[in-house]
């Protein structure tokens, strides 16, 4: 099977923004200048384009079509689509060059998450006989799993906001994170729940943004850029859809052949899940966890589990990590998970 | 901008069964293969991936496994005052159902505590003729009603229908804004792509041939040319015109695109490929920033333009 490697990678900014689309444009021509640019490629480089996103955070149908306009559809391009987060767009780009059929590819997500109250919006990814008619939002849900953990002992209040603490503060050197700064652990405490037990501290705020990742073939990777991060598994599951059927705390996630990173960026929109999926990979403190400050301080839509893979990528290609994973989460409380793992040569 | 539609579903054999049954004050679970009750029922099993068999009848009453206490509930949820959401495992049932339960206050939540279901008074065969869950065992003596046998309520439930109602803020892009704001001011606000020279109304603020930003602006005539078109014969609700009525592509002068728009002011049979139009605008004082600033496009009374000079754009 063909090597493939993470070549480049670029997101905007986290905000709530006045002066940004649902179809992602104005978020997503600067990203791809940008990462376009620093891998010293063109669009007429790229063999295959793959987005993510979602037309229920739209409000209308076929919005990813309108994302297009973003790249330039002539001549024309090869392009797909996942409605779901873009690490699983970054997926199908895997698929495509390691079975051949591309030599370069690029993914990008977007969302704009604060076109409409985000809570409600979510309740429609879940069942929709029995259990969307009821709209639970996706905090009350999360908090479900929350407690499951605090009463089995895993962990605490504290050490959610411990969790949130420490985010934050790495957050504070990266410019794209929307929250960012020093807390005191019982300052965070001494505040009010959102959905006991969540506070505000313990949830991923609401803002909007894209994030681009590039991949490229073997010999390709090698001419594109010196020390390339190169994939070495690749690996998604599913978990039930039934909240009430599913074991909440536990989740499958390490891949076959899996071996200990220096770097992990987990998807975590909740602090809670930070902590469970710590535990399901067996990170321990040879792993710094997400640098960059994860998703518990930059959540757009669609975009910020690739955004995760592209902050593990950067670690390799910068040197700072010899081998670093990339988590992408999906759906209610932690039900799809994807793992990508790289690695520098 | 609120988004509203009732979507209308078929239930399939064991849902059915399911909703069936809660209109009859009584909850149904399906047995898996490894001897677990799921209540709500499943559809295959998760292990064997078979339909079940025939349903079992679970309690009214459950045990609270987790939950959690929303103090500002949302629209749609099932209670309008602060409440616990729980996973909720029934009497008989080995996996959980999440609803709601009414209990006043947080204080008055604990996992392991016993609730009881409240039927709602209307029930048609959906998961809210649970109105919500509440603390304690219920009253003893609520035998399950019998299953009526005539009347309307006797067929078994089919289909549900599930009505979604969102609020959406619509930003408009830069480029957009000029062309709104022109719209209201009685001019044709346009944008020239830098790579290519051509010229897009309305833009979207990038090429769409070469995905780089238009940022110069075009003023371009309210006339056009019909490229293509049809004749709407079909009424709608929310219809703003009265059919038969023509809605076209209309390229204006000047433009790479063209742009739908309704062709009035004649018969529909007059319209052709080639007419030459203009712009029938609003009143200034009615007009706003929104598409409508153009009532629609009149025949020019000029001769058609040839084929030729919009062929490309077909």
């Amino acid at each position: 099977m063909t090597e493939v490697a993470v070549v480049g990678f670029a997101q905007s900014p986290c905000r709530v923004r006045e002066d940004a689309t649902t179809g992602g444009v104005e978020m997503l021509v600067p990203i791809l200048a940008e990462a376009l640019g620093a891998a010293g490629l063109t669009k007429a480089d790229i063999g295959f384009w793959c987005s993510g996103s979602s037309d229920y955070l739209a409000g209308r149908a076929f919005s990813f079509v309108q994302a297009v306009d973003a790249i330039g559809a002539v001549p024309p391009i090869m392009e797909s689509h996942v409605e779901m987060d873009g690490a699983w767009a970054l997926y199908e780009a895997w698929v495509k060059i390691a079975s051949g059929e591309a030599e370069t590819a690029l993914a990008y997500g977007f969302g704009k998450s604060s076109g409409a109250e985000l809570r409600r919006v979510l309740a429609l990814q879940l069942d929709p006989y029995l259990v969307a008619p009821l709209w639970p939002d996706s905090v009350s849900v999360a908090a479900l799993q929350a407690r499951l953990g605090i009463e089995a002992g895993l962990w605490s209040e504290k050490d959610m906001a411990e969790v949130a603490a420490r985010s934050r503060a790495s957050a504070a050197s990266n410019p794209a994170a929307q929250v960012s700064g020093d807390v005191t652990i019982e300052d965070l405490l001494g505040r009010p729940y959102v959905a006991d037990p969540l506070r505000a501290h313990d949830c991923a705020p609401v803002g909007d943004g894209a994030a681009v990742v590039i991949l490229a073939s073997g010999e390709r990777a090698r001419q594109i850029r010196d020390r390339p991060a190169w994939i070495t598994s690749f690996w998604h599951r599913t978990g039930s859809g039934s909240l009430g059927a599913r074991d909440l705390l536990s989740v499958d996630l390490r891949p076959p052949g899996y071996r200990p990173v220096d770097v992990a960026e987990l998807h975590a929109p909740f602090t809670h899940q930070e902590i469970l999926l710590r535990r399901a990979l067996g990170l321990g403190a040879e792993a710094d966890v997400n640098p960059s400050g994860g998703a518990l301080c930059a959540n757009p839509m669609f975009a910020a589990g690739l955004a995760r893979i592209g902050c593990a990528a950067e670690a390799v290609m910068s040197g700072r990590a010899s081998r670093s994973l990339g988590h992408a989460t999906s759906g209610p409380a932690l039900q799809q998970n994807l793992i990508c793992v790289m690695e520098g040569r | 901008m609120e988004i509203a539609f009732d979507y209308t579903r078929s239930l399939g054999p064991v849902l059915g069964q399911f909703m069936t049954a809660l209109r009859e004050r009584r909850i149904l679970g399906a047995r898996g293969a490894d001897g677990r009750v799921h209540a709500p029922p499943f559809e295959y099993d998760p292990e064997t991936f078979r339909p079940p068999g025939e349903l079992v009848e679970v309690g009214q009453a459950g045990t609270v496994v987790s939950w959690s206490w929303l103090p500002e509930p949302l629209a749609g949820q099932p209670l309008d005052r602060p409440f616990a959401w729980a996973l909720i495992r029934l009497d008989g049932a080995d996996t959980a159902m999440l609803h709601a339960v009414d209990a006043g206050s947080a204080a008055a939540m604990r996992t392991g505590m016993r609730v009881t279901a409240r039927w709602a008074a209307d029930r048609v065969g959906s998961i809210r003729d649970i109105a919500c869950f509440e603390p304690g065992e219920g009253p003893p003596e609520r035998p399950p009603e019998a299953p009526s046998t005539t009347g309307a309520g006797s067929e078994p439930v089919t289909m549900t229908v599930t009505p979604v109602r969102l609020r959406y803020v619509h930003t408009a892009s830069a480029a957009e804004s000029a062309y709104l704001r022109g719209l209201a001011d009685g001019r044709l606000i346009g944008q020239r792509c830098p790579a290519c020279g051509k010229v897009y109304i309305p833009s979207r603020g990038t090429c769409p041939a070469d995905g780089v930003p238009t940022d110069s602006e075009v003023e371009l005539p309210d006339t056009g040319t019909v490229t293509t078109f049809s004749v709407v014969n079909v009424g709608y609700p929310g219809q703003q015109v009265t059919p038969p009525y023509v809605a076209a592509a209309v390229l204006l002068d000047g433009a790479d695109i063209a742009f739908q728009h309704l062709i009035l002011g004649c018969d529909p049979g007059e319209v052709r490929m080639g007419m030459r139009v203009r712009a029938v605008w609003r009143p200034r004082a009615e007009r706003g920033t929104t598409a409508g600033g153009i009532g629609y496009f009149a025949p020019a009374g000029e001769p058609d333009a040839p084929y030729e000079s919009y062929a490309r754009f077909l």
